[in-house]
């Protein structure tokens, strides 16, 4: 099961991750990160494919994602 | 090429760049220094240097600011309306620190002009030219001979001090012809390493070329510690020739072509008085220090220059009220002579009042 | 458990000075992917351009050189004539590539300089707040072009990709786009590619990429990416329009 690992440092609160998650596995939060924003956050990893969709669309690699076997996984 | 030759004063300037070790030109053809590229687009492959004839003189300018940047000795040349389009990158170059060496072959002006000398970019080169708090290092050849020395030195400057230097000719010292001696050229052991440049970050961290300082203070600071490079730059490098200054009552002042002809009635001498010659051969750093000691002496000055009388600023701020400041000028591409220039020193010798 | 994606290497640990959704922050990102998938870090230079993309030279940890505004292609050549073993890109946004630096583009192009140029297409002008750019398509609202852009007087827009295919030596000319994974998939193919001319010294590449402004179109960055499929995409067409391949 991938892991999503996503850094309120980075994200800005653009929402391009939660539009292209197939798997509503991210959701932006209803709480204030310190930039001011509201970030994305994971909210089901269990539904995660690691298809990268987030991190292909993060305009600010705030994303990182954790694949428990990597070779079957295409960018 | 044999040691003593006769060329023109472009092809001389262009082959002092590359023994000093220039590999690099980017030009664009204007009247009157088409010599020049036209030299360099033969010469660099023989020495395996990059010629190109770019787009655009602003094009030129910003090849050289690439090369520079990439830690090499690199050139341009252009004559007055093409020396105008490069004043954006030299202006970067000066706040970026790069080394380059830029000429101007004047010609007459505003605006396209004439292809006749002139030295109507005067204050253009003194005063930096382009936006901002800088200096360029001026260097006026009036030979031939100092068409080759003064290009040589030029990167040396440039170099030393990490700024553009501009070589500031005319059409007449630019097409003339005279024989010159070819000195082996030697670089300068204590030149400070290129420890800034652009060659790809390998085992070492990044390195940035910028002139953009946004955060508050930063821009300051900056200006500041290039202020204190020409301040330096005052001290250090300032060059001029002398001829009978010591016993004159009137100092001619002049430089490039002007100087010639000056040279020619020093030395025929007139009537009312003694004449010497002051020439300065750095127009930015100007020997106002010089100037003012003379001035202190108790001569008076005549500025003999082809522009409505730039220089004779200069000259006027360096005797702080001292001393009488003439001018004898030709404007428009027009040329100066020795029978106008040796009336107005005359009338200046015989006069109680400045002209 | 092992990474399937990480952060670039080459991207610095800096948060960008960049809008929500802007399309210099997915580009940067594929530049630096493509650099460390390339392992060139250490003989890249990269041009910094004059627009939101001005520090750009914060963001990559590879040698930079700023450029005045339009003259990067310039520059990029002096650096890339200088040290030909060096991988160098240029960086240009649509003011500085099609309106003040339309000659150096061409020229740089014409004389097939070893070099890539990312073009960033976001048919406005962000860093001076939303004027019209070449690329702005008709009718469009911007600062400057406050009735629309007509083209009786504004003319039409700029079609950069299409226009430098022209040139003989110009090895790699394409569009793509910014706005959705699978364009954004095909842009980072691009880059790479474009990379790989450089390094196989077969000549120019440009990558044009279309671009969201959500600023100054006034859109949440989501809608900005649809307005590229549904309608940016129109005026500007994706495709490989040169390819030294082909």
């Amino acid at each position: 099961m991938p892991r999503i690992i996503i850094d309120d440092k980075y994200c800005k609160g653009c929402r391009l991750c939660v539009v292209f998650c197939p798997k509503g596995a991210i959701a932006m939060s209803p709480r204030l990160s310190a930039r001011g924003v509201n970030p994305a956050e994971v909210v089901n990893e269990d539904a995660c494919s690691a298809c990268l969709n987030c991190v292909v669309m993060c305009p600010d690699a705030a994303i990182e994602i954790l694949a428990d076997e990597p070779e079957k996984v295409k960018r | 090429m044999p040691e003593r030759i006769l060329m023109t004063g472009n092809e001389a300037m262009a082959e002092g760049a590359i023994r000093a070790g220039c590999r690099y030109y980017y030009g664009y053809p204007i009247t009157p220094q088409n010599e020049v590229p036209e030299y360099m687009s033969r010469r660099m492959r023989e020495v395996g240097g990059v010629f190109i004839q770019s787009e655009s003189e602003l094009a030129a300018i910003n090849m050289v600011m690439g090369s520079a940047a990439a830690g090499m000795r690199a050139m341009t040349s252009s004559s007055s309306p093409g020396i105008s389009l490069k004043m954006e990158g030299i202006s970067y170059m000066a706040g970026m620190e790069l080394p380059a060496v830029i000429a101007n072959v004047q010609r007459g002006g505003p605006g396209l002009g004439d292809i006749g000398a002139s030295q109507a970019d005067y204050w253009q080169a003194t005063r930096g030219g382009g936006h901002g708090d800088y200096h360029l290092i001026v260097l006026a050849p009036a030979s031939v001979q100092e068409m080759a020395d003064l290009a040589t030195l030029a990167f040396d400057l440039a170099d030393r001090y990490r700024t553009p230097v501009m070589i500031l000719a005319d059409a007449q010292i630019g097409q003339m012809m005279e024989p010159l001696v070819w000195k082996v050229y030697k670089r300068p052991a204590d030149l400070p390493p290129k420890d800034w440049a652009l060659t790809g970050a390998k085992g070492r961290p990044k390195r940035i070329i910028r002139s953009f300082f946004l955060h508050p203070g930063q821009l300051e600071k900056h200006n500041l510690r290039l202020q204190e490079k020409f301040a330096l730059i005052r001290q250090k490098e300032v060059r001029f020739e002398e001829i009978s200054v010591e016993d004159a009552d009137l100092v001619i002042v002049a430089y490039g072509s002007a100087a010639r002809a000056a040279k020619g009635l020093v030395e025929r001498g007139v009537d009312a008085g003694k004449v010497g010659l002051l020439r300065p051969i750095t127009l930015w750093p100007f020997p106002q220090e010089r100037i003012r000691r003379l001035a202190g002496m108790g001569k008076d000055f005549l500025v003999v220059e082809m522009s409505a009388g730039q220089m004779a600023d200069d000259v006027r701020l360096a005797v702080e009220g001292k001393a009488r400041v003439g001018l004898y000028n030709r404007i428009g591409g027009a040329v100066v002579t020795i029978e106008e220039m040796a009336g107005k020193a005359d009338r200046m010798l015989s006069a109680s009042q400045g002209v | 458990m092992a990474r399937t994606y990480t952060r670039p290497v080459v991207l610095e640990d800096a948060v960008t000075h960049y809008c929500p959704g802007c399309g210099h922050g997915i580009a940067h990102r594929l530049i630096a992917e493509a650099i460390d998938e390339l392992g060139i870090a250490e003989r890249t230079i990269g041009m910094a351009p004059v627009g939101c993309a001005v520090i750009a030279y914060d963001y990559f940890n590879i040698d930079m050189s700023e450029a005045p505004h339009g003259r990067t292609p310039a520059v990029a050549t002096g650096i890339k004539r200088a040290r030909p073993d060096c991988v160098v890109f240029s960086y240009q946004g649509d003011g500085d590539l099609a309106a003040i630096g339309t000659a150096e583009i061409i020229h740089a192009a014409n004389r097939g300089e070893n070099i890539c140029v990312f073009f960033v297409n976001n048919a406005v002008y962000g860093m001076t707040g939303g004027q019209m750019a070449p690329t702005t398509p008709v009718a469009a609202k911007t600062t400057t072009s406050p009735y629309g852009r007509n083209p009786e007087n504004e003319g039409f827009p700029i079609k950069v990709a299409e226009l430098l295919a022209n040139f003989d030596r110009v090895a790699y000319s394409t569009r793509v786009a910014l706005s959705s994974p699978r364009n954004v998939r095909a842009a980072a193919r691009a880059v790479k590619r474009a990379f790989l001319t450089q390094i196989e010294r077969r000549g120019f590449s440009i990558v044009e990429m279309l671009s969201p402004c959500p600023t100054y179109w006034h859109m949440a960055p989501e809608n900005a990416l649809k307005h590229i499929d549904e309608s940016f995409i129109k005026v500007f067409p994706l495709g490989v329009y040169k390819d030294w391949d082909k």
